[in-house]
């Protein structure tokens, strides 16, 4: 919302105080305010009021005039104008010679063969309006000569409130309130709004007003008649001009200069089209034309004004074509009313159409305003219009009252709530400036809340504290640490799990973090042929394509394999973030949080990208948890994952994810020559698994005897189990050293380690221990080779 | 034989002379002092003369014996000193300005920054809470003070699920759950209630360099019984001047948030000019960076504390906003791009 100061100097005297240093000050105590300050008139000097005195046509030109015009003290210069409105003993704007028009110094200058010695001006060159159509027309009874900034408001200050601060702050959408922000911040009085007294108009008939809807909180109107005036005083078009309104004609104009002085939306009606006026809300749905001239529907939920059941305007959004002002307009009926704040929230996004007047309804506006708002209508209508007949009482149907507030706090709560000390007297100046009423009895505050603020800002205790803080000043605060006890603070055991394994895997792995959003990238999905997991769903987001919650981190992972491709002949993802898993027996979703990681490589075999992979959980586990992991064979349970290979990942007899090659198609899309593994692990199952700790043994001092067998066998579980089953205390260590294939099939060789912690071990005894390992293989038709 | 002698040492001597290896010298010492040596020979040969003459003789022999000896003992030490010498000189000189071998892991970048935060936030003594993505229209708006009818809950703000729950729009849905664990630890234990929690926050928006649909939040909450203003500008000072590693100068204005009251939004001094005003902060010197404030009290009463008893604060810190000033990421999008080229940048940052 644009301010202007020469408005507010209507209600605040600001006689010697700096205009920037007040609106910085305004910035930090009441409301944002834009970066940008404009400095209206800045740039204009020179321009005098001047009477065209003769017009002649150029011999040549058909646009150019050759004008005698009088600039004062019966000087007459000659001017060249192409202004299509020049008239003798017309009264205009003009830029005599050395006037300043933006970075324009006026000079006498050759035009089609003839000097001109200034330049008579639209109201658009001088900034006052976007009125360009021809040079200004002035019907004000002023002296030729005189400067145009000694008769209109051309120089002012204006700066912008950002709205989105005000939503709380229905006083601030017009100049009284900020006024009276202002008054407090500069310590001036705050001036009482001038209207006039409306009693005088009591034995006058009353409009026939009926309120039928609760969503109508009041209606206040009163009747003119014989209104003659078209076009509103110069003052009042600049003001509105500089703050964002164009222009339109005298009442329409006057209804907007209201509402962006007081705050309060207003309407008038062509008398002629409305009898009376009925607020209500209509069964079935109907359209309607507002005076926009768009065609509108209406549906039973939006509140109407209306003429008998004749409608004539959305309450409070817009009114009507049909009962709009017009041209021969001369009797109108004024509205100024309170309508539910939600109610006209709704429905204005309902029609998708949000007005001056909406904005400020829907911020619940003080119902107190409306015959205020008449009262200072009335005194300008008939300042600027003589002839004006009021021919109505105030009609002021009050069907809702809003609920007075008082809040009683003491001293203590206020120090308790700032930290500092403010006296009583601090307190009490700030809160009476702001128009609360305000009792202090020893260290108690009773404190009522003004209309303007008690519709929904200030209803608490803590709402009081933030009106003395900010006029306090935030920058005048001492600032504080605490004094409360210590505690340790523990890190969270899935925390702690999530930053190791972020640690292992990208310090002694060297994978790539990234982060990948949590719907699945279904677009992505169908270049690679993976399809979407049915889940749960999002209802209408901004982007089509963003649908479907992810179950699994894996295929949006393999999308972003896709764009990096060409980034290293090897690399590898990861990724720990939330997915979820459908819904439960109470309709929640079932969120989860998984590590996922893809590797990718041009250059290894799957096989050996497959045994990078487990490698890297065998170690993560350990470091982790120093507990191993083993694999059991499952199905396929997606169509992107290869039938084979497709392992659950086991810790403790508990499953804590998958490990798995992708379905050759899917491989191939991703690229041609680059090999994919991947693995889903569940942290909350990692997290869960007991860590076995650090289990320090002493070293034996006494050697190790090693001995190595080679068995004909496809797999090294059998052979794995069977040590197991052994069970031995003097195996120390069993490593893989050969795996190689002859004529009798595949062969493993295992070289198994023995010590003992108190003596020597003799040959028997160990080859004791691995005859029983070659024994249970045996039976398992597994042979000792050699 | 004393002829012998002189012939002989003179026969060494020149030998000795020709010696490059240490196995030319061990063929010399073989060659008179072995067994079978020249000198070993001379020996044999003192069978033949008288006792007188062996006595003179033996001491002549043994002499050269010792003499050989010395001299291939200094000849050794001298080839050795040699062979060093020549391995040291055969070292070639590396060419250090050759390009190193960088390729390494990286973190996501709101990882580096959300530690930075965690950690300074745990030496301040706050538990670093973790949360769902998807939670309750009650936990992100019904239990903040957030009414049936404001825009922040309008269906082109929050993504809604099917089954009426949503993405959380900011962390603060994570508030009510922290209040409610920790309350009873408060009330009865007389222990304060500071906890931090980031998470990933989601807004039905359309995305552009500056906007994203998905992005990192740090909320932060303290609760006990004289917890002020004052306290809460204290903390966000401190922690931001952390977070920067450099004194931040902070100010608060007046900021419209349902769930605190007062609610503030927060600038710091601008951390490109320093506050002198700069292209960056739009010439004002100030930078808005989080919103703040004092927990309302129908927050606190929804998370079962009792308001009269205790106040507390509350802010909100973006921590994409945060990675993105850090390191200069100009377009958000970036960030959820997985493009490693730009990714592999962000080892880590301690």
């Amino acid at each position: 919302m644009l301010i202007s100061i020469n408005w507010i100097k209507d209600f605040v005297d600001l006689n010697g105080i700096d205009i920037d240093e007040l609106i910085h000050k305004f910035s930090l105590s009441t409301a944002e305010v834009e970066n940008e300050i404009f400095y209206k008139g800045s740039d204009i000097s020179g321009i005098v009021v001047a009477e065209i005195k003769s017009v002649e046509e150029h011999p040549t030109s058909k646009k150019l005039h050759l004008l005698k015009v009088d600039i004062g003290a019966g000087e007459l210069v000659d001017v060249v104008c192409g202004a299509p409105n020049v008239r003798v003993g017309m009264k205009t704007a003009f830029a005599k010679l050395g006037a300043k028009i933006g970075e324009i110094e006026i000079a006498p200058r050759e035009l089609a063969g003839f000097t001109s010695c200034g330049m008579c001006c639209s109201e658009k060159e001088i900034g006052i309006s976007d009125d360009n159509s021809g040079i200004m027309d002035i019907t004000d009874d002023v002296a030729v000569g005189t400067d145009l900034k000694e008769i209109y408001e051309i120089d002012d200050v204006i700066f912008e409130v950002d709205n989105k601060s005000l939503t709380n702050r229905p006083d601030l959408w017009g100049h009284y309130g900020i006024a009276r922000e202002i008054a407090t911040l500069a310590g001036r009085p705050l001036k009482p709004v001038d209207g006039v007294d409306l009693s005088a108009y009591d034995n006058l008939p009353k409009i026939d007003i009926k309120i039928e809807d609760t969503l109508c909180k009041r209606y206040s109107g009163i009747r003119f008649e014989n209104i003659t005036r078209k076009v509103s005083p110069v003052n009042m078009r600049i003001r509105l001009f500089y703050c964002g309104m164009r222009a339109i004609n005298y009442l329409a104009d006057l209804t907007n200069y209201l509402m962006l002085e007081m705050g309060q939306p207003m309407h008038a009606f062509d008398s002629r089209k409305v009898e009376n006026i009925r607020v209500k809300r209509f069964e079935k749905p109907f359209q309607f034309k507002t005076l926009d001239d768009i065609t509108r529907d209406i549906d039973e939920n939006t509140l109407m004004i209306c003429n008998g059941d004749t409608p004539v305007a959305i309450a409070g959004i817009m009114g009507g074509l049909d009962s709009e002002i017009v041209d021969d307009t001369t009797s109108l009926t004024l509205e100024s009313a309170n309508f539910d704040a939600v109610s006209i929230r709704k429905s204005s996004s309902r029609l998708g159409h949000r007005t001056d007047a909406s904005m400020r309804y829907e911020k619940s506006l003080d119902p107190e305003m409306t015959t205020v708002a008449i009262s200072r209508f009335v005194k300008l209508l008939s300042q600027y219009d003589e002839g004006v007949k009021v021919t109505s009482s105030l009609t002021d149907e009050y069907a809702v009252k809003f609920d007075k507030v008082t809040l009683s706090f003491d001293k203590k709560f206020v120090d308790r709530y700032t930290g500092i000390e403010i006296s009583n007297d601090t307190i009490v100046a700030t809160l009476t400036a702001l128009g609360f009423g305000v009792t202090l009895d020893g260290d108690n505050f009773t404190v009522e809340v003004p209309s303007w603020r008690a519709t929904k800002d200030v209803t608490l205790k803590a709402d009081i504290i933030e009106e003395i803080t900010r006029i306090y000043g935030y920058d005048n605060f001492d600032v504080n640490t605490v004094a409360t006890p210590l505690y340790p603070v523990r890190m969270f055991a899935e925390k702690s799990v999530e930053e190791q394994i972020k640690d292992i895997l990208v310090k002694r792995f060297s994978l790539h973090e990234v982060h990948s959003y949590i719907w699945a990238y279904a677009d992505e999905y169908k270049k690679l042929g993976i399809e979407v997991e049915e889940n749960i769903k999002l209802c209408g987001a901004a982007n089509p394509n963003i649908e479907t919650i992810r179950r699994s981190l894996i295929p949006n992972q393999l999308c972003q394999l896709k764009i990096n491709t060409s980034y290293a002949p090897q690399f590898g993802i990861f990724e720990i973030a939330h997915v979820i898993d459908g819904v439960d027996e109470n309709n929640l979703c079932c969120e989860r949080k998984n590590l996922g990681i893809t590797l990718f490589s041009k250059t290894e075999s799957l096989e050996t990208l497959y045994f990078r992979m487990t490698n890297m959980l065998a170690v993560m586990v350990d470091d982790i948890k120093h507990k191993a992991i083993s694999y059991n064979a499952v199905a396929a349970d997606h169509g992107y994952v290869h039938p084979k290979n497709y392992n659950e990942i086991i810790c403790d007899g508990k499953v804590i994810g998958k490990i798995g090659l992708l379905y050759p198609t899917v491989q191939k899309k991703i690229d041609k020559k680059g090999n994919v593994v991947f693995a889903e692990l569940d942290i909350d199952a990692i997290v869960n698994i007991e860590n076995a700790g650090i289990k320090y043994a002493e070293t034996s001092k006494f050697p190790s005897i090693e001995v190595d067998l080679t068995f004909l066998s496809d797999k090294y579980a059998p052979i794995k189990n069977a040590i197991e089953e052994v069970n031995s205390e003097l195996i120390k260590n069993v490593s893989v050293v050969d795996i190689y294939n002859d004529e009798a099939g595949k062969a493993i060789t295992i070289r198994i380690s023995f010590v003992h912690a108190e003596r020597t071990l003799t040959k028997d005894e160990v080859m004791e221990i691995a005859d029983k390992i070659i024994a249970i293989l045996k039976n398992q038709g597994i042979a000792l080779k050699g | 034989m004393d002829e012998q002698i002189v012939q002989l040492r003179a026969q060494f001597e020149e030998k000795l002379a020709a010696v490059t290896a240490v196995a030319e010298l061990e063929e010399i010492r073989v060659g008179f002092l072995g067994k079978n040596g020249s000198v070993t020979g001379l020996m044999k040969e003192m069978g033949k003369l008288s006792s007188d003459e062996k006595k003179a003789f033996g001491q002549k022999v043994n002499e050269l014996k010792n003499f050989c000896t010395e001299k291939i003992s200094e000849k050794q030490s001298e080839l050795a000193r040699l062979e060093m010498e020549r391995e040291i000189n055969s070292m070639p000189e590396f060419d250090v300005a050759m390009p190193a071998e960088t390729k390494r892991g990286s973190y996501h970048p709101i990882t580096l920054v959300q530690r930075k935060c965690e950690n300074i936030f745990r030496s301040m003594g706050f538990a670093v809470e973790d949360y769902s993505e998807v939670v309750t229209d009650y936990e992100c708006f019904e239990a903040l003070n957030i009414p049936k009818f404001h825009p922040a809950r309008d269906m082109q703000d929050t993504y809604y699920l099917e089954n009426g729950q949503l993405l959380k729009s900011h962390t603060s849905a994570a508030q009510n759950a922290i209040y409610k664990k920790y309350k009873d630890a408060l009330i009865n234990e007389g222990k304060p209630i500071r906890a931090i929690f980031p998470g990933r926050c989601f807004r039905n928006e359309s995305t552009d360099a500056c906007h994203e649909n998905t992005f990192f939040q740090m909320e932060g909450v303290m609760v006990d019984k004289n917890i002020s203003i004052s306290n809460l500008i204290f903390f966000m000072k401190t922690m931001l001047s952390e977070v920067f590693e450099k004194d931040i100068k902070v100010r608060l204005r007046p900021g419209f948030f349902p769930f605190v009251e007062p609610g503030f939004e927060l600038d710091i001094s601008c951390l490109i000019c320093g506050g002198d005003g700069c292209p960056s902060c739009k010439h004002s010197g100030w930078l808005e960076l989080c919103p703040c404030g004092m927990i309302h009290p129908n927050v606190l009463i929804e998370g079962g504390i009792d308001p009269e008893e205790y106040t507390g604060f509350a802010f909100g810190l973006g921590l994409t906003r945060l990675a993105m000033m850090k390191y200069g990421i100009k377009d958000i999008r970036d960030l959820n791009g997985a493009d490693l080229v730009n990714l592999d940048q962000f080892t880590d940052d301690k």
